[in-house]
């Protein structure tokens, strides 16, 4: 059962197609990788997909339900959430505020409570820390609460990132790139860590992510994009015999990069 | 090595220009009226032998000259250079009359630089003088930073203790123990030679012990829970008690500058909401100051503009909720509007309101340029609240009530919404913070404290006027803000003390405190951009360099990048 469709999604920036026509189905709890060449428009889907850019053509569905041209707030209420490419954490408040803060869309007490420190309001802070030291011992940051985001190696960053995502228990999560920068060893960490976000808590995970060895290890399904357009999609073993998508990451000949559609009429 | 004689001499120019210019406009003669050691020392001489020593730590404190082999002497050298040019002031002096134009170069000024000397001998003394505080400056700058911090205190202390001799001494009085340490402390003339030399001591010993106890918290076993709360709360009875007393001991006076500094935090406390815990920059602050003091004035004046006769009381939270009330309109058209242009936005809001109380068109109500007059004082079961004593206490009351609330929300789902917004807005945004609601109450609630903050001004001064609102007012705010440290409750209680509190103290420096506040600023910018008190957070970042090296095992952990998490 597919949790997100992406129908016939266009977005331009003046001149440039930065995704032409895109179709993308997810299924619910897989791990579905979006790669591509620089460039490729990857981003650009995530950014269309939380509302941060409306597309210009088609539409987005989540769980049944329209989400394109909504807030990102709105979106993110809706259960999905997302890591950066170059990661965005609050860099000045600590590690806990950055977790507590994740959780803001299930908090119900009011600012009129926390001033009148209710017994409501006090029941579900003692909740958010509870649930928020939770999370960060599930990334391997239970004793650093009270760090600020900004001095945590670069690893614990990233770790820290998805951690402030899962708080608001999102149905789908979006990480960009959640490997980069790390070391064979830390990528290997990382594809387990992931594979736990889907085996362990039901998550489904749409990943954008260069390191080969990442994708064809953890994917369900892969999405290859040049250029905004789709030129792949299938199961990992299937992509890496692509010749279309050996071509486009190796920079062969145009010619013989474009789809046969293309190719054909060009010919004729 | 090479290069450290000519350093000097630069280093002892600079100062020394400094030192001629405080002559020249006046201030040395100005603080000279003041003693901070009757009979021996004057404020003006201190600040000349300050700039003295100052030379003498900046030409050897630099990279590698506390080392030198020829430190004490660079240091001497700037500061002889220093008394030079103040010796070259009065040698000028004599010669042509400086009166033409510079009108602080008088008889006065010479005899204070020559120390009461004739001419020859004066300048020999300025020079001996120079170059003994430069000398000075590298002796400080040869210690230990704990002795250099702790004798810099002690100093400051005495400062204190002369600047404001007059509140003290106002203070000091009542038992006979109390007026023992007065009559150890001051002389009829002002501060004691014996009483400085004690203050200045106490001060010492008692940082010492403290950054002692410190590293004793730090390594070995700390205060039980129940002996922590007792400390606490022997803290906080003190300051509550001092605040209790003040306007009985100091009198009118006093209460008068508290209840001016009880405004100033209000608004501080309602402008940090916006600012320093959303980020939200805001140059119109003072609209919700006008705010609230008008929507008093109209609903308790007995004079013509007056509209309902409501008592104070029930005027105050009408007035906080009409502020609360502008503050999200005020939000609403600024909403998309970011960093620098947000600034100048706010500004206009904040303008418009000042020129819509002062517009024509609205003088049947609101009375124009002539204000609403005739505010009734508040009542309290037939006691009138008349003068600032009484005012004192009820500012006291309302700005406890509002620094309760402030911390409540930093800590809280709402404030940390408003640190996301202030960090990154599009990434608190993806996480589902609605931008608009988190926005407008931070507009809303921070104008509400603003309000009653007018609320108060209103029935202090009896009458309200649109000329009492201007620009100034935001600014001030704002700069009452960074101040203290952004962010920080605490800072902000500082920052209305200082800025707002110092200068009317000091009134009788006239305008030359406003010189020193210039400098203090611009210094305070320089080697404290992160504020007096700042937020644990802002210290952290600006100081996490610092802070390494003493051996913060999570700071070093921090700079190192392997933190125990990174497995």
């Amino acid at each position: 059962m597919s949790i997100l469709v992406v129908d016939h999604v266009t977005k331009r920036f003046g001149g440039l197609v930065a995704i032409g026509d895109l179709v993308l189905d997810v299924a619910a709890q897989t791990i579905h990788s979006v790669i591509g060449p620089n460039g490729a428009g990857k981003t650009t889907v995530f950014n269309c997909l939380t509302g941060f850019y409306r597309p210009d053509e088609g539409h987005v569905v989540f769980r049944e339900e329209r989400i394109d041209g909504l807030l990102p707030d709105e979106i993110a209420r809706r259960g999905i959430a997302r890591t950066y490419q170059n990661i965005r954490l609050f860099a000045n408040m600590t590690v806990l505020d950055n977790v507590r803060v994740g959780h803001h869309i299930h908090v119900t007490a009011t600012w009129v409570g926390t001033i009148f420190n209710t017994p409501g309001a006090r029941q579900e802070e003692a909740r958010v820390l509870e649930e928020a030291s939770r999370l960060l011992r599930f990334v391997g940051l239970g004793d650093q609460h009270e760090r600020l985001a900004k001095h945590l190696p670069y690893g614990a960053q990233r770790r820290l990132e998805i951690a402030r995502a899962l708080a608001s228990r999102p149905a789908l999560l979006l990480l960009d790139e959640p490997a980069a920068g790390m070391s064979p060893r830390e990528a290997l960490d990382t594809m387990a860590f992931i594979r736990r976000l889907r085996d362990d808590l039901g998550i489904t995970i749409v990943l954008i992510e260069h390191q080969m060895r990442v994708v064809m290890g953890i994917s369900d399904c892969v999405t290859v994009l040049d250029h905004g357009v789709k030129i792949a999609e299938g199961p990992p073993e299937e992509i890496q015999r692509d010749p279309r998508v050996i071509a486009a990451y190796l920079g062969v000949h145009r010619v013989q990069t474009v789809p046969p559609a293309d190719h054909t009429r060009g010919a004729s | 090595m090479r290069a450290s004689g000519p350093n000097a001499l630069r280093t002892g120019l600079i100062f020394g220009a400094a030192a001629v210019y405080l002559c020249l406009v006046g201030m040395v003669e100005t603080f000279s009226r003041r003693w901070m050691i009757a009979d021996t020392l004057s404020l003006g001489h201190v600040v000349l032998l300050a700039v003295g020593v100052g030379a003498g730590y900046v030409a050897t404190s630099g990279p590698g000259g506390r080392r030198q082999r020829l430190g004490p002497l660079a240091g001497l050298a700037a500061g002889a250079v220093v008394g030079a040019a103040l010796g070259s002031l009065l040698l000028a002096g004599a010669v042509v009359d400086l009166r033409v134009m510079f009108i602080n170069a008088s008889p006065r000024l010479y005899h204070i630089l020559a120390f009461g000397a004739p001419l020859p001998d004066g300048v020999g003394l300025l020079l001996v003088l120079g170059a003994m505080a430069g000398a000075a400056g590298w002796g400080l700058a040869a210690v230990s930073p704990r002795v250099r911090r702790g004798f810099l205190s002690g100093l400051a202390a005495v400062l204190v203790i002369g600047v404001f001799q007059d509140l003290l001494q106002l203070l000091l009085q009542g038992p006979p123990l109390v007026t023992t340490i007065r009559d150890v402390l001051f002389s009829v003339d002002g501060p004691s030679a014996s009483g400085a030399a004690a203050a200045c001591g106490l001060t010492w010993v008692v940082i010492a012990a403290r950054s002692r106890y410190g590293m004793l918290r730090r390594t070995g076993p700390s205060l039980s829970p129940s002996g922590q709360r007792g400390l606490q709360f022997l803290r906080w009875g003190l300051v509550l008690a001092l605040l209790l007393v003040l306007p009985i001991a100091g009198g009118p006076f006093v209460a008068q500058v508290m209840v001016l500094v009880g405004l100033y935090l209000l608004m501080g406390l309602g402008l940090n909401l916006e600012v320093g815990f959303a980020g939200l920059l805001d140059l119109g602050f003072v609209a919700f100051f006008a705010i609230g003091a008008y929507t008093v004035a109209l609903l308790t004046s007995r004079g013509e503009h007056g509209i309902a006769h409501w008592s104070f009381w029930a005027a105050v939270p009408a007035a906080m909720a009409v502020s609360l009330v502008a503050g999200v309109l005020f939000g609403i058209p600024v909403l998309r509007v970011r960093g620098d242009y947000l600034a100048i936005a706010t500004l206009g809001l904040g303008e418009i309101v000042r020129l819509l109380v002062l517009s024509d068109a609205l003088r049947p109500w609101l009375g124009g340029s002539f204000g609403v007059l005739l505010i009734p004082k508040p009542h309290i079961d037939g006691w009138e609240l008349s003068g600032p004593r009484e005012l004192y206490y009820l500012t006291l009351v309302v700005s406890g009530l509002i620094a309760y609330v402030a911390s409540r929300l930093q800590d809280s789902p709402l404030g940390r919404a408003w640190m996301a917004i202030r960090e990154d807005e599009d990434v608190a945004e993806a996480i589902g913070i609605s931008l608009v609601t988190t926005k407008l109450l931070a507009y809303g609630l921070g104008g509400a404290m603003g309000g009653a903050g007018g609320a108060i001004f209103a029935v202090l001064v009896g009458s309200v006027f649109p000329q009492s609102f201007s620009l100034l007012i935001s600014i001030n705010v704002l700069v009452l803000i960074i101040l203290g440290g952004m962010g920080s409750l605490w800072g902000v209680v500082v920052g209305a003390l200082v800025l707002v509190g110092l200068p009317e103290l000091l009134r009788e420096f006239g305008d030359y405190r406003f010189l020193v506040y210039g400098i203090v600023l611009v210094a305070m910018m320089l080697f404290r951009p992160e504020g007096l008190l700042p937020a644990a957070a802002q210290r952290r970042e600006l100081h996490a360099a610092d802070v390494t090296p003493a051996g913060d095992p999570a700071a070093a952990v921090a700079v190192s990048g392997a933190g125990p998490g990174e497995a």
